[in-house]
């Protein structure tokens, strides 16, 4: 037996999953089942889509419609799906490569389409399942084993980014803020637009060991310490904020939504 | 024939009124010269039907949002040239794995790289066949007028449906912008297949089980109650993943089955006085066009050529083509580039008859003229 | 088999031994024992449900029936 939330939404016959010990991929994917859970959407309906990486293996444990694309692409294929049958309640789940390096140019689109696809970046600051390599979110001078000497790339905000293409929700959670995350994913669903939820991870197994710091305790203690809530931190002096990131609901700004500008175009026709 | 039904059409128009009439109901595409005008028509008539049409960021991302189409059960279709069909190919070989009916035209134009975006060629013969990456069926159909697109768009959906693949709609510049005289059919007079839907509950639903004839699974869309899983890793009857070299050579296996044992479904062909000839034209698209031409003017010079002329590219017509070279003195292939299929015809052929090519890569068509010197040996 | 004390239970073979519900438990409940959690303090469990939420295994929870109690 597991619990009532994991029995009812997760493929039990395919738990365990496969992510590494203190990984917080598995922290992610609950808040997720959870928020739909609280939400009470029909399962029916939901349709789950991610890309390939660590992050994207966490449809096949979730029993709902669920598909695993092409790496990059699962903001594209999750295109299809929701213009197709605006019925549908699509979900991506992403990383941080997939999502803003190899599929940048679909997130910042599917951001400006406005459609209503909430995506949830499992971001843990490294490409895990090919075995460390620095990503887009790998803080500059931090390692991977493709950064030996230190990465000087510098890091996406990916909220920021999403904002900026026209996303009308974006939010950013930890795997230590995990009740904030669920509360961000069932906002985001409930917006009728795009939303983003960066949800920062973990990765204990490359990112933690590569740069020394430490195992996943010590890592979810540094969020812990480090993540200032956006509410907050309108009331600190910058000086207090140096060094920190923020977390909580970052912009919510609905606007038409994609398919239902398009349902008129349609309905044009019908009419006449 | 009803008089509204005759219309004058270029052969872009033909696929968009061909993939409509087929049941085509979303289109992803990205604006690439020569097949711009198929993304143009789908948006503008998509809508009067009900349909979805949306204009994607890439190339890449058209292909993937047809397929995510697709799963939700609409015929669904996309178009391109070679630079944008280059892009697609990753996921043209996700929805071979995945088994996702889908239709990719490619209006073919000069290569290699953005080569000469205006003008014809016929180099993408062998992408079509083994451009994405492992092992992997293929259909690709090739038509060479503007009423021939029509129907043979038709057919690219009702094989995408039937087995549960992509299919290629090769084109080339010359057929893409022609117009022509089409006589639309009734839509009554269509045939029209759509894919098997699930014949049994979500609790006994096995998105991969091949059917009694070990072939094409039931496909459920998403939202049908079915919750089942896509991937494009390798899997089992389930759909879930897996490491196994049984599990991978019984899915692969099913997979080039699902074509060799149905080329007699899948083949068309036409031929033309191929019963006495000695020497036989064997070519495709707009150069077929100038076969059939110098095949008329050598029959009026009292030469026995005759045309063999596939419309299915790929597979192969094999059995027919070495039929042909059994009979013949020659077979001459020509082709727009430096010699593709060409290389199929020799080996199915297997020497038992001498096989040469016309061959050019500039963006000139092959005329009936070039054809007429090489049946004379004039070099 | 699932380990129960106070609603919390346990699932030790979904267990990977990370530490996680052990370090942030507020009551210092949880203890690591051959690198799988187990219960040293199930008096002291007020059910905040944080271990749960942060288990990225699934491997510990509230159980709902005891906790209505």
């Amino acid at each position: 037996m597991a619990s009532s939330l994991i029995e009812k939404y997760m493929r039990m016959d395919k738990l365990p999953h496969i992510w590494c010990p203190g990984c917080g991929h598995g922290i992610v994917m609950r808040a997720v089942v959870k928020a739909i859970d609280e939400l009470e959407l029909n399962r029916e309906k939901i349709c789950i889509v991610s890309g390939i990486g660590c992050s994207s293996r966490a449809p096949g444990y979730m029993n709902f419609n669920t598909l695993h694309t092409t790496h990059g692409r699962a903001l594209a294929f999750a295109t299809g799906i929701k213009h197709a049958n605006p019925e549908l309640e699509v979900i991506v789940l992403t990383g941080d490569g997939d999502c803003t390096a190899i599929g940048g140019n679909h997130l910042i689109h599917a951001a400006r389409r406005n459609m209503g696809i909430t995506t949830v970046v499992f971001n843990n600051n490294i490409y895990g399942m090919t075995g460390g390599q620095y990503s887009p979110t790998t803080p500059t001078g931090d390692k991977g084993t493709t950064a030996p000497y230190g990465n000087i790339d510098k890091v996406f905000d990916i909220c920021s980014l999403a904002q900026a293409a026209g996303a009308t929700y974006t939010g950013r959670a930890t795997v230590y803020h995990a009740q904030l995350l669920i509360r961000l994913i069932k906002d985001g669903i409930k917006n009728k637009g795009f939303s983003l939820i960066d949800a920062i991870s973990v990765c204990p197994t490359y990112y933690g060991r590569k740069n020394k710091k430490g195992d996943s305790v010590r890592i979810m203690e540094w969020l812990k310490d480090n993540a200032v809530n956006v509410a907050a931190a309108s009331k600190l002096p910058p000086e207090k904020l140096a060094g920190k990131f923020l977390i909580g609901e970052l912009y919510n700004n609905p606007q038409p939504e994609y398919t239902e500008e398009y349902k008129k175009i349609v309905e044009s026709f019908q009419r006449g | 024939m009803n008089d509204k039904n005759v219309r004058l059409m270029q052969g872009n128009e033909a696929c968009v009124e061909g993939a409509i009439a087929a049941g085509m109901r979303f289109f992803a595409g990205y604006p690439i010269t020569p097949s711009t005008e198929i993304a143009e028509g789908s948006s503008e008539k998509l809508p009067q039907v009900g349909g979805k049409f949306v204009q994607m960021e890439d190339e890449i991302g058209s292909i993937a949002a047809v397929i995510g189409a697709s799963l939700t059960g609409l015929k669904s279709m996309t178009a391109t040239s070679g630079p944008g069909m280059s892009l697609k190919l990753e996921n043209i070989g996700y929805a071979a794995i995945a088994e996702i009916p889908c239709v990719i035209v490619n209006v073919q134009r000069g290569g290699p790289s953005t080569g000469l975006p205006t003008s014809p060629a016929q180099g993408d013969i062998m992408q079509a066949r083994w451009g994405t990456h492992g092992d992997h069926p293929t259909i690709a159909l090739y038509p060479s007028s503007v009423s021939e697109i029509y129907q043979i768009t038709i057919e690219a959906f009702n094989m995408a449906e039937k087995y549960r693949m992509p299919v290629i709609l090769l084109m080339d510049e010359v057929i893409g912008h022609m117009r022509e005289r089409i006589e639309l059919p009734e839509r009554s007079a269509l045939q029209i297949i759509d894919r098997k839907k699930p014949s049994v509950g979500p609790e006994q639903y096995l998105p991969y089980q091949a059917d009694a004839d070990g072939g094409v699974p039931e496909m459920a869309s998403f939202g049908d109650g079915y919750r089942f899983h896509v991937t494009g890793l390798v899997h089992d009857e389930t759909g879930f993943p897996s490491n196994s070299s049984e599990v991978t050579a019984r899915l692969i296996n099913r997979l080039m089955k699902k074509i060799e044992n149905n080329l007699d479904d899948i083949l068309r062909y036409e031929e033309e006085n191929t019963g006495d000839a000695d020497t036989l034209l064997l070519a495709y698209g707009c150069t077929a066009r100038s076969a059939k031409s110098a095949m008329d003017a050598a029959r009026e010079e009292g030469m026995k050529v005759g045309l063999f002329r596939p419309i299915t590219i790929w597979p192969f017509p094999e059995q027919k083509v070495r039929e042909l070279a059994q009979r013949v003195k020659r077979i001459i292939v020509p082709e727009m580039n430096l010699g593709q299929y060409i290389l199929e015809v020799q080996r199915v052929a297997g020497g038992s008859c001498t096989v040469e090519g016309v061959n050019r890569a500039d963006g000139e068509i092959i005329t009936p003229e070039d054809i007429l010197d090489k049946i004379k040996g004039v070099f | 088999m699932a380990v129960k004390q106070k609603g919390l239970v346990i699932k030790p073979d979904w267990c990977k031994g990370c530490g996680i519900c052990v370090a942030f438990c507020p009551k210092d409940v949880l203890k690591m024992e051959n690198n799988k959690v187990t219960i040293a303090n199930g008096d002291a469990c007020n059910g905040c449900g944080l271990c749960e939420l942060r288990c990225p295994d699934f491997a510990i929870y509230l159980e709902e029936d005891e906790k209505d109690e």
